[in-house]
């Protein structure tokens, strides 16, 4: 019982990483109808450049700070400078420029860090490796709940209260009728892009000293929150965050006692294909009906 | 058939069978490779190019095809042309089961699948349980055919005319499906869903069809390069195989017949060349020259030399005949 509780929690932790990456692709997706392949190889091109920063000695927390903000910045200057000159939105090109994106940053990563596998420091390991709430979990796997938690906190009052949050979700549901009343549509989903990227930076430096640094280190997890959008439903940012999250903890019951380790991806394929066949809306998301 | 016809098929058969007697050794096979990524990405745009539904895991049924062929020659020694038919419908099924529920719907939902599958793919080859049949992260050894003896042939030239006869059968093949009605309905659905659906045309069942044929077509190219490379391991067909197709077929230029070879030259040759100056090239290159075929030339090199054509023609004094057409046109 205490291993499937164990497994349980671990998977929660690395569920929230999902979540977050999750949450990142709905909020592109629901702004600009564009699945984004390279947010995974974006967030670990942020991971990189923290790693960098700590490597240089700047205390973890400002490290992260900085990270985010060139992360945010990154997001929007590659909506204003690339996707918003897509003139001939076929689904190719949709596609494409973001396998792109995928592409260079990956082979960036590579480039300017080296392909070796690297450790990444976890601030919430003060002494030795320390397992809390009775051993079910290790004390970087509750921080990294925590941080993502407060994260999703934060964007979801973010969203809920603030006039530009309110404008955001305007612009992504209603572009027309938003560019009447005066809200500058082609910036706010600039500031998605840039949003999405760095919440894909905290998923990235948060699940770095689980799974090591190295260019793909993101190849995986961007399935899974794949799966985890798509089982809460592609246009619903809760959604995707539940889904995050059961994922998570798919993927580790799964490969503990179904597949067993070296066929984990596989599960994220099956997730994907068992939610097209049963409910292709997802859990909580909306049946779109098209207006002729 | 008209005797300039038969004299551009004639010309074009010569040309595809001079290297096996003009060149050897690497470039032999390098051309010989060549040819089976044309025949992959030639399925590859069928579904992507043609009816518009991006698929990001042709990999996946190069390896299923690959494996087909070479768990069929080295446990039943079956001889390598009975393979092919049955690599291709193996490709054909999987491609149909994954397929159905993603294309269904609209949207960017087959990427995704097609994605994950191409993912799973080689961690499903390495798994335990199936190590009986494709021998784990071994892999399998697949021991080539060898030229007739009524055939004065190396084994090299043998593999490459032998692939370019398939290749020419399968593009004769897809030439001839690409036209007419099924070509009509194919482009509709990727040009305006709504409106095929208007016209009568069964959305789901055309997209289905062509997303099987197009794994078929891959699953032979696998297929061929499992008896060429004379090995198969799960390490040769990652996700990256996947994104090198898709890769060519954008660059060659999507939805063109002749774009699907340029495409293929593109991905046999240029990360080798990237790859001499720098480990990370190849990525920065297909990932730079994606990105700016989509913007600057959306047909592709297929289109870009198309339009250069097209200006050389256009800019030559005008024959007599065609003078005189314009003249009538004029007149009218």
């Amino acid at each position: 019982m205490n291993g499937f509780l164990h497994q349980v929690f671990s998977g929660l932790a690395t569920g929230g990483v999902y979540a977050s990456l999750a949450l990142s692709l709905v909020m592109v997706y629901r702004a600009t109808h564009l699945l984004n392949f390279a947010q995974g190889e974006m967030a670990t091109f942020s991971t990189y450049i923290a790693l960098t920063l700590t490597q240089a000695h700047v205390p973890y927390w400002i490290a992260f700070a900085i990270t985010v903000l060139l992360s945010f910045a990154l997001g929007i200057a590659l909506e204003r400078l690339l996707l918003r000159r897509m003139t001939h939105h076929t689904a190719l090109a949709a596609v494409g420029v973001t396998i792109g994106l995928l592409l260079i940053f990956n082979a960036l990563s590579g480039w300017l860090f080296g392909y070796t596998v690297k450790e990444f420091p976890s601030p919430f390991e003060g002494g030795g490796n320390g397992a809390v709430l009775g051993g079910l979990m290790s004390a970087h796997e509750l921080g990294m709940v925590g941080v993502t938690l407060a994260v999703l906190a934060v964007v979801y009052a973010f969203f809920r209260f603030t006039p530009l949050g309110l404008a955001m979700r305007a612009a992504a549901g209603n572009p027309e009728s938003s560019r009447l009343v005066g809200i500058r549509v082609g910036w706010m989903l600039a500031l998605g892009w840039g949003l999405a990227a760095a919440l894909g930076a905290v998923g990235g430096i948060m699940v770095a000293p689980v799974v090591f640094l190295d260019p793909n280190m993101m190849s995986g997890v961007l399935l899974y929150a794949f799966a985890g959008a798509l089982l809460g439903g592609v246009d619903n940012p809760a959604g995707a965050v539940v889904g995050g999250f059961a994922v998570g903890v798919i993927e580790n019951l799964g490969g503990a006692y179904v597949v067993g380790t070296d066929l984990k991806l596989t599960m994220a394929l099956v997730i994907i294909v068992a939610v097209l066949v049963l409910r292709p809306a997802g859990l909580f998301g909306r049946v779109v009906v098209a207006r002729v | 058939m008209t005797a300039r016809r038969i004299l551009a098929l004639l010309l074009a058969v010569a040309v595809l069978v001079a290297p096996a007697f003009l060149t050897s050794g690497y470039v032999l096979f390098q051309l010989t490779s060549t040819a089976i990524y044309a025949i992959a990405i030639l399925g590859l745009d069928i579904v992507t190019g043609y009816t518009g539904q991006v698929s990001l895991g042709h990999g996946a049924f190069y390896a299923i095809g690959a494996y087909a062929t070479a768990i069929l020659m080295a446990n039943f020694d079956w001889p390598f042309w009975a393979t092919l038919p049955v690599a291709g419908g193996a490709s054909a099924l999987v491609g149909f089961l994954i397929g159905f529920p993603a294309l269904r719907l609209s949207g960017p939902y087959l990427a995704l699948v097609t994605l994950a599958l191409a993912t799973a793919v080689p961690q499903i080859l390495r798994a335990k349980a199936l190590e009986a049949w494709t021998g784990g992260v071994q892999g399998i050894v697949v021991t080539p055919p060898s030229a007739p003896s009524f055939l004065p042939l190396s084994q090299d030239q043998y593999l490459y005319l032998c692939t370019i006869v398939v290749a020419f059968v399968l593009y004769l093949l897809a030439d001839n499906m690409l036209r007419g009605r099924q070509r009509r309905a194919m482009i509709a659905i990727r040009d305006h869903a709504l409106a095929a659906e208007a016209a009568g045309i069964d959305i789901a069942r055309v997209k289905t069809r062509a997303f099987a044929v197009s794994a078929f077509f891959t699953g032979i190219a696998g297929a061929l390069s499992a008896i060429v490379v004379q090995f198969v391991a799960p390490d040769s067909f990652s996700v990256t195989l996947s994104i090198a197709l898709f890769v060519g077929l954008v660059v060659g230029g999507a939805a063109s017949l002749p774009g699907t070879v340029i495409g293929a030259l593109f991905v046999q040759f240029i990360p080798n060349i990237a790859e001499a100056a720098n480990k990370s090239a190849p990525g920065v290159v297909y990932g730079a020259l994606l990105v700016a075929s989509l913007y600057l030339m959306p047909s592709g090199g297929a289109g870009a030399l198309r339009h250069l054509l097209h200006r050389i023609r256009s800019h030559r004094p005008p024959t007599t005949e065609t003078a005189k057409q314009g003249a009538t046109i004029h007149v009218e």
